[in-house]
């Protein structure tokens, strides 16, 4: 195996195993959309990105970092669905990117370019998604119970305001990595789909979180391998990996 | 005097710049069952909210220190679970109550020990509501707030929850804090009842005592009666 296609690989396997985790708790908190407007925040920093010849997710990072913190500090005054001010948060990054964004070179903007991908970028992957991936199991419990009810969460002396901050700060730093592997336009897909894949085969929490990593890993792989022979680019085969796996769920079922 | 479980003192609560609730005096002994009755719109949910420290108030509201509160909130429907593929067990788990403690409250409220398997999800609408009344019971609470629990099940499964909940309140000494529109519920189990209205009547006391069909038509605004078979 060559020294790159083994980076991608590395890469391509913490992203999507950390992001497909965060998945299963944005999937109950029905955000798993939310994803697909951070993507696209992210494009004004990918314009930057692409303007000034440095990585996609460094980029990409400050300005979902950005939007994120918007979002947060507006859900307390405002008490707005978090969604909606997704929404709005979202639509002035794309529309702030498409002001500076060349076009011509976009298209690693937009579906992600993980075949490139260099030795520091792959250890950020790496100790990133760890950092994700134990951030989210170590507050698990708290930000599913104000997903719940936010009042019964307090009673029991969560910390609402911090666990939202880490559960969206874990959602920024997905977000921004995945940019790498599928692109700013389909981020939403490397959360949604391998947990709603789990959700179809799972009984208990144990499962659905082990199950939706390793869909998510083996979507990554599946993608990735296939970029070479095929001669197309990896991100939209990893959705399509995940999609096929998502298909095949649906035969286990179990609503 | 004994330490009250919850003493109230000029409890005031401003929503808007509409004042919810203004000037409200109670207080609950241990082991009291009261019940907060009143139409829609008198502020129960918020009296509720506001006796959890859960919203901006003035006055004072004293609980007994180191009183431990279970708190069960109104619309925590099976919906909310229905989304994800938790057992029983996990449920209670997120709550941080061990095994032993899941079991002990199941039996608690009539549901077998096994049931902590089952997909919470998946139960029927009473066994929900019954797990509901377990989880807020589990790690022994002193007092439990309950905001309107029944909602979701029929007359005898309405019954069923009160019932355990009265034998809880006799056997561990439990204070209990419900919001409910059910009449039958605050004369067959309540010791005492706080009524709320929107015009700003308001009574407390023994429910025989206070509930005047006087009092029931300035609540509820028609001739309503309450009869007890002989």
């Amino acid at each position: 195996m060559n020294h790159q296609l083994l980076l991608s690989l590395i890469s391509g396997v913490f992203i999507a195993g950390a992001a497909a985790y965060l998945g299963t708790l944005m999937l109950s908190r029905k955000m798993a959309v939310v994803a697909g407007p951070l993507g696209h925040l992210a494009l004004p920093g990918a314009a930057l990105a692409l303007v000034y010849g440095f990585s996609l997710s460094v980029g990409a990072f400050p300005f979902i970092v950005l939007g994120i913190v918007v979002i947060w500090l507006l859900e307390i005054r405002t008490k707005l669905p978090m969604e909606a001010l997704t929404a709005i948060v979202f639509a002035t990054g794309v529309g702030t990117a498409f002001l500076f964004l060349p076009i011509g070179k976009a298209e690693a903007a937009l579906i992600g370019d993980i075949s490139q991908v260099g030795v520091g970028q792959t250890v950020a992957a790496v100790v990133l998604g760890v950092a994700v991936l134990l951030a989210v199991q170590r507050s698990y419990a708290q930000i599913l119970l104000i997903g719940i009810h936010e009042d019964l969460a307090k009673t029991e002396g969560v910390n609402v305001r911090l666990f939202n901050f880490i559960y969206l700060a874990a959602i920024a730093v997905v977000v921004a990595l995945g940019v790498d592997l599928v692109g700013g336009l389909m981020t939403a897909a490397l959360v949604a789909i391998p947990a709603a894949a789990a959700r179809n085969v799972s009984r208990t929490l144990g499962q659905y979180g082990m199950a939706a990593g390793a869909f998510g890993v083996l979507s990554a792989v599946a993608g990735i391998l296939a970029a070479a022979p095929t001669r197309l680019p990896a991100g939209p085969l990893v959705i399509l990996a995940s999609a096929g796996i998502f298909g095949v769920t649906l035969f286990w079922s179990q609503a | 005097m004994s330490e009250a479980a919850l003493e109230v003192r000029n409890l005031s609560v401003t929503l808007n710049g509409t004042a919810v609730l203004s000037g409200l005096n109670f207080r609950v002994e241990e082991g009291e069952f009261l019940t907060i009755m009143g139409p829609n719109g008198a502020g129960k949910t918020v009296l509720v909210r506001a006796l959890l420290g859960l919203m901006p108030h003035e006055g004072e509201v004293k609980w007994r220190p180191g009183i431990k509160i279970g708190y069960l909130p109104q619309g925590l429907n099976q919906m909310f679970v229905r989304d994800v593929p938790v057992t029983v067990g996990e449920f209670f788990g997120l709550r941080r109550v061990g095994a032993a403690e899941t079991a002990r409250c199941l039996e608690l409220v009539g549901l077998p020990r096994a049931m902590a398997q089952k997909p919470a999800g998946y139960l029927s609408g009473g066994e929900f509501q019954r797990m509901l009344v377990a989880w807020v019971l589990a790690g022994r609470p002193q007092a439990v707030v309950l905001d309107e629990p029944t909602t979701a099940v029929d007359v005898a499964g309405g019954e069923t929850i009160y019932s355990i909940l009265g034998k809880a309140g006799r056997e561990e000494k439990l204070t209990i804090l419900n919001v409910t529109h059910d009449l039958n519920v605050v004369f067959a189990h309540s010791t005492h009842v706080l009524c709320l209205s929107r015009v700003g009547h308001r009574c407390f006391g023994v429910p025989r005592e206070v509930l005047t069909p006087e009092v029931l038509n300035e609540l509820y605004g028609a001739q309503l009666k309450f009869y007890t078979h002989p």
